[in-house]
């Protein structure tokens, strides 16, 4: 059967979802999906929009993933929208006049900002709060407001985020709404004047109560004041020309009432629990379908329909039989929940309510007539019970015997002991109920959050439900008796973080000390090296002095690489990428008389491999006399800086790439840390040095750099976010300096920067309190450690070979210092050496068979019995025995 | 017993291993910081690379062990069992230290600590 057309009319989130599903689902590839939409941009964060204000960019705020629109069975056409369907051909027709036939139509048209017929709204300057380009509007209009004056018109939930974007434009703003509260679709009265105070207490100026009479403008057409026609103050007005309808939203279904589809009485497709409109081949999902003769304003509705729609195409029966409307979040910095019947208007409902004014939190818990179940509530100030009690509704037998515990400050929700039961969701983005988490902990014997949101994307979307994933862990793993141990290992029970304060604070110099005063036993090779570590970072200096050349995992004992066979890599430090030719030549020779391995890596390095452990001062000294270095490939240290040429050459550029990461890469060499770090500076948006994906990832912008932070490859890829826009060289130096060190002093072993960001509370926003605006007050600590390391930075392999003693380690015999290990036998593959493999290795030392040169003659008190002899015989194909060292 | 003198006392690092040729086997001595001087087989039986002497030292319960630099798997250093593959086992070597030097016997001869 050849693949049905679906077209899917609009690209906003929810569009954009449907469009996942299928092609997640669709393994047979049985659709065909076109879509078409009005903007001129793929699916975005509509609900993030705000963000666009405080840095991030379109690219940041985009929902569509790598290489999502490059698949053969999607095509997305935008800028071209839908102007007419014809359900007797089964077309659609677009604005430039395309046709389109269809199997399945899906209508995903989204909704437009509701403008009161205020007189003067046509005025310029005055805006709506929905896309991309309103927001870019807004701020031209910011940008020549001669009165430094915004008013948003409506204060719901969006009224309240275009507030804050007024704000973070750096206007005076004010919110008027018509009803007698802020928010009042999810708040009541007492919890609106909480709301209230605290907004007025951010300076932004609160009109409840009020009506906009008309908008006057200037001479030039630019809005000068708006006239309120009701003020319970008597204010006649204000004086601004920014202004910002969101007063609510309708639902573009003009396509469908054109070709004659029901619409609801306030508008919107009418759909039935398939989100079928009358028309079988038609569906309606998102803002403009009235689903149950309701039209929902929220994405999580919306993407609930897209699933829907997508196991309906797929011949499913799945069904959208209403939504939960609870909302969360965090406006102007303030904490406003509500979810189920938040108002008690179901009969016989009974609310408990607290207040506190001084604090600004405002709680109310709407219980059953029975008091034996939550129905819904309202948290303003602090919602952090907001997951424990929305997961209650509907439950029976779980309230404690004082309800109001729940929702006293000293009660504290999420300690209250309630055992909620397994059906509750926890998580409301993803789905994700309290029985499925428990049961992916027990499963997998997870330990810790992070291992939640991997095994049930619990908690990956906004987040407000960690702090009870925190909870339910707990409870799960005391349940089950095991005690989550911070014990590093069995010499220690103390983290990391906790040895690297005990270290630090009480001026431990050594490991013999560290475990004496603090620990038990020898040690092991987790603490011993956590323990050289630490002492590294706390104290730099070199790595392989004294006691702590013992504390030194191989790697960083013999300043390379161990590879499988026992021999070493070997990697000198490219700063930034950037190579002499010079330089290039030096290695390749280097290379070619130790007949090493080469490749090259994937942080703009040259890897030479296959190095014997005697032959590595040998390869350091010729490397080290060319003026290279020792590049830290093996430690658990700054490992690259990759860059692009930036503008020195690139004609994208915008700021000198290599230059930064070259000063970098020699600012934070040699930085022992829990775990690698990567870092990459990319000249322009287009990011071809990947600095997304490093713990440390600046890329240029026209004013400066972006510097984004926690990214990795790996096993679970992530990218870095972005934590400050357009900054100044020396305050992204600075930022760095803090966000390196406060990692390599609180985070576990092993850890790298991604994870322990996920691990703190509060996530990157704790990171830029702390590092941006100080707020433990250990920024001149952590600047100063950083001064130092920087002062006392040495090249290891130099200071090794500067040191007899030292090198004496770099033999395989002690009493046999010229004899190389001679099980160590290399072949050549493409004109290089590889280590044998176990046929070719039987066969080389056997000897019969193939020919094999002798390791090296050099004397020795014992033979070491490989001596395979010289007896010539025919090579394997590609496969010629080699010599692995240099005559000397 | 045939001894071979493979080095001076000195030349061991405290808590670390040295490689050494004894009648032709490879082996790894290993010093410890608390005084006893001991010698496994230097070949991993795992990876078998002759890397065990270039792994740390430690202690795992009450056994002190090797961790091979490779994949970290613990050998008693006494014993030569590994503590985390059954059946695996590396041969264990006497050792004599006599006036400064360090002495190392074949495998399997009678175990003394030095």
């Amino acid at each position: 059967m050849s693949a049905r057309s679906l077209v899917v009319v609009g690209h906003g989130m929810v569009g954009h979802r449907l469009c996942e599903a299928l092609r997640e689902r669709d393994a047979g590839q049985t659709w065909d999906v076109t879509v078409l939409a009005e903007e001129p941009r793929p699916a975005y964060d509509r609900v993030g929009l705000s963000a666009y204000f405080t840095g991030s960019t379109v690219d940041d705020l985009s929902l569509v993933a790598d290489g999502f629109l490059d698949h053969p069975r999607l095509r997305v056409r935008l800028g071209e929208p839908v102007v007419a369907v014809d359900r007797a051909a089964r077309t659609v027709r677009t604005a430039p006049g395309h046709t389109y036939r269809y199997d399945a139509l899906v209508l995903a048209t989204g909704s437009y900002p509701f403008v009161p017929p205020v007189p003067g709204r046509e005025a310029a300057g005055c805006h709506v709060y929905r896309t991309i380009e309103d927001l870019d509007a807004i701020s031209a209009s910011a940008r020549s407001s001669r009165t430094g004056t915004g008013v948003v018109i409506g204060g719901g939930l969006l009224g309240l985020e275009a507030a804050n974007a007024l704000r973070s434009l750096g206007l005076t703003t004010h919110v008027v709404e018509f009803a007698p509260r802020l928010m009042p679709a999810q708040v009541d009265d007492a919890g609106g004047q909480t709301l209230r105070a605290h907004i007025t207490g951010l300076g932004i100026g609160v009109h409840t109560d009020t009506a906009t009479e008309r908008i006057e403008a200037d001479a030039d057409g630019r809005v000068a004041r708006l006239v309120f026609g009701r003020h319970p103050e008597g204010l006649t007005g204000l004086d601004a020309d920014v202004v910002v309808f969101s007063a609510g939203i309708r639902p573009r279904d003009e396509l469908a009432r054109e070709c004659g589809l029901a619409v609801g009485e306030r508008g919107g497709v009418v759909v039935d629990e398939g989100c079928r409109t009358g028309d079988e081949h038609i569906y309606a999902i998102g803002e403009c379908a009235a689903a149950g003769g309701r039209v929902y304003g929220l994405v999580a509705p919306g993407y609930a329909m897209a699933e829907v729609v997508a196991d309906r195409l797929l011949g499913g029966a799945a069904s959208f039989t209403g939504a939960d409307m609870s909302t969360k979040l965090k406006l102007l910095g303030v904490d406003v929940a509500s979810f189920g019947d938040a108002f008690g208007t179901t009969v016989g409902a009974l609310p408990i309510t607290f207040a506190d004014p001084v604090t600004g939190v405002y709680k109310k818990l709407v219980l059953s007539d029975d008091a034996a179940s939550v129905l819904g509530g309202i948290l303003v100030g602090d919602a952090g019970e907001y997951g424990t009690l929305r997961a209650l509704v509907g439950a029976t037998g779980a309230l404690p015997d004082d309800p109001a515990r729940l929702i006293l400050p000293a009660g504290g929700g999420a300690g209250t002991g309630v055992a909620l039961p397994a059906e509750a969701q926890i998580c409301s983005c993803n789905n994700v109920t309290q029985g499925q988490i428990c049961a992916a902990i027990s499963d997998n014997g997870l330990t810790d959050v992070a291992g939640i949101k991997g095994c049930t994307n619990a908690g990956t979307s906004c987040g407000s439900c960690v702090p009870m994933l925190k909870t339910i862990l707990g409870q799960q793993l005391a349940a089950a008796g095991i005690e989550v141990s911070k014990a590093l290992c069995e010499h220690f029970d103390h983290s990391r973080a906790e040895l690297f304060e005990l270290v630090r604070l009480r001026g431990i110099t050594t490991f013999s000390q560290l475990i004496a005063e603090h620990g038990r036993g020898r040690g092991c090779e987790v603490c011993r090296p956590v323990g050289a570590s630490i002492l590294a970072s706390i104290h730099n200096g070199y790595v392989l002095d004294g006691e702590r050349a013992a504390l030194q995992d191989t790697n960083d004992h013999m300043l390379a690489n161990m590879q499988k066979d026992g021999t070493y890599s070997v990697i000198p430090r490219l700063p930034g990428g950037e190579v002499t030719p010079e330089a290039l030549i030096l290695i390749g020779e280097v290379a070619r008389d130790f007949r090493l391995y080469t490749k090259i890596t994937g942080g703009q390095r040259i890897d030479l491999l296959g190095a014997r452990a005697e032959d590595l001062p040998k390869i350091w000294q010729r490397l080290t006399d060319a003026g290279l270095e020792s590049g830290h490939a093996y430690g658990k240290s700054l490992r690259t800086v990759k860059s692009c040429v930036g503008e020195t050459w690139c004609r994208y550029g915008v700021q000198d790439s290599t230059t930064l990461a070259i000063d970098l890469e020699l600012r934070y060499r040699g930085l022992r840390s829990p775990h690698k770090i990567k870092m990459a500076v990319s000249g322009c948006a287009r990011e071809c040095a990947e600095a997304r994906s490093k713990d440390v990832g600046v890329i240029a912008t026209e004013l400066g750099w972006n510097l984004y932070l926690g990214g990795n490859g790996g096993h679970r890829p992530r990218h870095a976010e972005l934590f400050a826009a357009d900054l100044d060289t020396e305050t992204l130096v600075r930022y760095i300096d803090r966000f390196l060190m406060f990692y390599v002093r609180t985070a576990d072993r092993l850890q790298r920067t991604a994870a322990w960001v996920e691990s703190l509370d509060g996530g990157l926003a704790h990171v830029r309190e702390v590092i941006a605006e100080d707020s433990l007050g250990i920024c001149a600590e952590l600047d100063a450690a950083m001064a130092h390391h920087v002062d006392t930075y040495q090249d290891e392999w130099k200071t090794t070979l500067a040191d007899p003693v030292a090198l004496r380690r770099f033999t395989s015999f002690v009493n046999a210092p010229d004899t190389p290990d001679p099980d160590i036998i290399h072949v050549l593959e493409r004109g290089q050496p590889r280590p044998a493999r176990d046929g070719e290795r039987a066969a080389l030392i056997a000897g019969t068979t193939l020919p094999v040169v002798r390791q090296r003659t050099a004397p020795t008190d014992a033979d070491a019995g490989t001596d395979a002899g010289t007896d010539a015989a025919t090579p394997a194909p590609g496969l010629v025995p080699t010599l692995t060292s240099p005559e000397k | 017993m045939n001894w071979t003198d493979v080095c001076a006392l000195e030349d061991l690092t405290p808590d670390r291993g040295a490689g050494a040729l004894v009648d032709g086997a490879q082996v790894a001595v290993f010093r410890l910081s608390d005084g006893p001087v001991l010698a496994v087989g230097n070949t991993d039986p795992i990876s078998r690379a002759n890397v065990l002497c270039r792994g740390l030292v430690g202690s795992r319960g009450e056994r002190t062990v090797v961790f091979s630099p490779l994949h970290k798997q613990a050998f008693d250093l006494v014993t030569g069992e590994c503590l985390d593959a059954e059946d695996v086992r590396i041969p264990v070597h006497p050792v004599e230290v006599r006036d400064g030097r360090v002495l190392v016997g074949p495998a399997g001869a009678a175990r003394r600590i030095a």
